[in-house]
Order: structure tokens, then sequence, then C-alpha cells
């Protein structure tokens, strides 16, 4: 390892730390908003880090840096001004909605460095299983939290949303997503495992959360959450990067706890919750 | 299995067990600041836009790095915001010096 990049993963290493005690603190109202400042603070040290490193390095040509800086300023000033200005009551959809992006840009990731691979080419498996599994989860997230979103928000009915046909296009999507898997892992690149990939997950997404309603939406956001965890943990693995890896994972496992926890304090289980998405015909949805 | 394979599996699975580990049982009111907060903290997604962003090199790749470091900037900076003026809301009857509604951390 150069200086540089031993600098950096220690860098990345106590903004990962940032994190977890970050997380730690956000347990008891009194600590909370320390933690939530520390966590943001490793943040702050991530993305310094960074931009360091591709400015040293200077790989980056001046048109990803227009890239890469247009998206970062109009995101950073349409979240800002999005969290600053909404009505706390409606702060539960605007998390669902932030949690949509995080998904869209973990799969964006995915989506970029299969496209950026040789078409043609066969790829090692280290590669692309957890390609595959970055597209999958971070497209679920991405089209269920939308619809999530708008159920909060009333743009979508809060009902359970049910038409005919539903479970035979949700059995499609699942056997359409197995295919993709084997397509994405088995075969040489080609574009259209991407573009068949995408599709059936963001289908899935959608089918997933239509049916639940609005009563339960909360749990199922946290849920979608503990997923982009886990999109996020898997563009890690396909760009090798460490911190992205222990985050990901570390919201994957803490949020998924937490959907435990808030269907708890609901009286209802996840998986009575889900079943209104999966078509379980016996249990009453409400 | 690579060298480096096995790094990132040990740190995946054990930064798992670490999640797990830290999320004890939390009061009702603290729920959804808690969602909010992991919720920012996968915005760390961001690190992940610049790396692409580096190894772009014509107009499609342009495109898709733009949107990646689009949506991650609103996950990360988003939710912190949201997460700190959520969490204000609990200090500001006890403490009247915590006014200032400091919500950004980008």
């Amino acid at each position: 390892m150069s200086t540089l990049q031993t600098f950096a993963s220690l860098i990345y290493l106590i903004s990962a730390v940032c994190y977890v005690i970050g997380v730690h603190l956000m347990r008891s109202p009194k600590t909370a908003r320390k933690g939530n400042l520390l966590s943001g603070l490793g943040m702050i040290m991530a993305v310094i880090m960074i931009t360091i490193e591709l400015i040293v390095e200077g790989k980056i040509m001046i048109g990803g840096w227009i890239a890469l800086l247009a998206g970062l300023a109009l995101g950073i000033i349409y979240g800002v001004v999005k969290a600053r200005k909404v009505p706390m009551t409606d702060v539960p959809q605007l998390v669902s909605l932030f949690n949509a992006v995080g998904g869209g840009a973990a799969a964006a990731i995915g989506v970029f460095d299969y496209l950026y691979a040789d078409p043609g080419s066969s790829l090692s498996l280290v590669f692309s299983i957890p390609v595959f599994l970055d597209i999958i989860i971070g497209g679920v997230t991405f089209s269920g939290s939308l619809i999530a979103t708008g159920k909060l928000a009333g743009h979508v009915s809060g009902k359970p949303i049910k038409f005919p046909g539903d479970r035979l296009l949700n059995l499609i999507a699942i056997i359409a997503i197995i295919f993709s898997g084997v397509l994405i892992i088995g075969f040489p690149a080609t574009w259209w495992y991407l573009v068949l990939a995408l599709v059936a997950s963001l289908v899935f997404g959608l089918l997933m959360t239509l049916p639940i309603g609005g009563a339960d939406m909360p749990v199922v956001v946290s849920l979608l959450n503990a997923f982009t965890g886990l999109a996020v943990a898997f563009a890690g693995f396909v760009i090798d990067n460490q911190v992205l890896i222990i985050a990901g994972a570390l919201v994957g496992a803490a949020g998924t706890i937490l959907t435990l926890q808030m269907a708890e304090a609901m009286n209802r289980s996840v998986a009575n919750i889900l079943a209104g998405g999966f078509g379980g015909g016996d249990s009453d949805t409400g | 299995m690579t060298q480096q394979l096995y790094t990132n599996l040990a740190i995946f699975i054990l930064s798992l067990l670490v999640g797990f580990e830290v999320m004890s049982k939390i009061p009702a009111t603290l729920q959804t600041p808690m969602m909010s907060g992991a919720n920012a903290i996968h915005g760390v997604v961001v690190v992940g836009a610049f790396v692409v962003a580096a190894e772009a090199n014509n107009v499609g790749f342009y495109v898709l790095a733009f949107v990646c470091a689009f949506f991650a900037a609103i996950n990360v900076a988003g939710g912190y915001t949201v997460t700190d003026r959520m969490l204000g809301m609990f200090d500001r009857p006890k403490n009247d010096t915590h006014k200032k509604d400091d919500g950004g951390e980008q």
C-alpha cells in the first residue's frame, strides 16, 4: 500500500467506528443527537478522504468531475432543503424517499460496473455475485420505497392494492430475477441481462409494497431501509471499498432488529405484514 | 478464494454481527429517528459515487455517475439533516439554548 492508501484506509476505519458508536449513542434520547452528529462527522471524514484520493491519484477525467460535482451539488441542495422545509408530520415519507434514492445509488454502482466490464468477457464470481445482489436489492428498495413514499404521502392509496393476476405477476417477477441471476453470474456480460434484472427487481419492489396497508408502512420503510444497507454493502464488494461494506452491513443488521421492534410495538409480526405483499390469502392485512 | 475476498467477507459478517449487537431494545419514540439515522448512514454509498465517477470515460458513464452522485447526495445530506431535526425536538423542551436549527452535515 502506498502512504496515501494506508492513510486513507485508517481514515475509513475511523469513520466506520464513528457509525457504530453513533448508532450506539442513538439508542437513548439523551445522547441520540450526539450520536447522529458523530456518525455525520464520520461521513464527512470519508467524503473528504475520497476527494483527496481522487485529486492526488488524478485518474478522474474532467467529465467525471463535472458529473460528480453537479450530482453532489444538486443532491445536497435538494436533500437539505427538503429535510429542513418539510412539515414534521411528513417526515416518514421523506425518510422513505431518501431511502429510495440510496437504493437507487447502490443499484447504479452495480449497473455501472457491470457495463464497465468488457462486453462478452466472462466475469469472475467474486465480481458477478455481488453485482447481481447489489442490482436486485437496490432495485427492489428503489421502487418499493417510492411506492411507500407515495402511500405515506397519500399520492398512492393507503389501502392494500390488489388486482387480478397480481400473484401470477409476482411469481413471474421472482422467476425473472432468478433467471437474470443465472445469466449475470453464469454467462459473459451482455447488457440485456442487466435490463432483465433491473426490470424484474423494480416490478418486484412495486408488487411487494402495493398490497400492504398504509398503517403498516413505517415497518415496511424500516425493512426496506435494512435492504438498502445490504445493497450498499454489496456495492462495497463490487468496487472493493470496505467503508461501504461496514456501514452497509451495520445498517442491514441494525435495521433488521429495528424493524422487528417496530412491528412488535404495533403488535404485528413482520411476516404477517409482508404476507399482504406476497399474497398470503389467510391473513387479514388490515 | 482470494485474500481480498476473504477480507471483505470477514468484514461484512463481523459488521453484521456488530449491527445486531449494537441495537438493543430502544424506546418507541426513538424508533423513527433511529430509522432515519440508519438511513443516513447507508448514504455512505456517496463514496461509491466518487469511485465510479473516477472510472467514467464516456457520456453514458458520465450520466450514470451523475445519477449515482445525485441520489447518494440526497440520501446522505437529507438523511443527516432530517435526523438532526427530529432529534432536536427531544432536547428543545428542556433546554432553550438549542433552538437554533443546525441541520446540515454537508
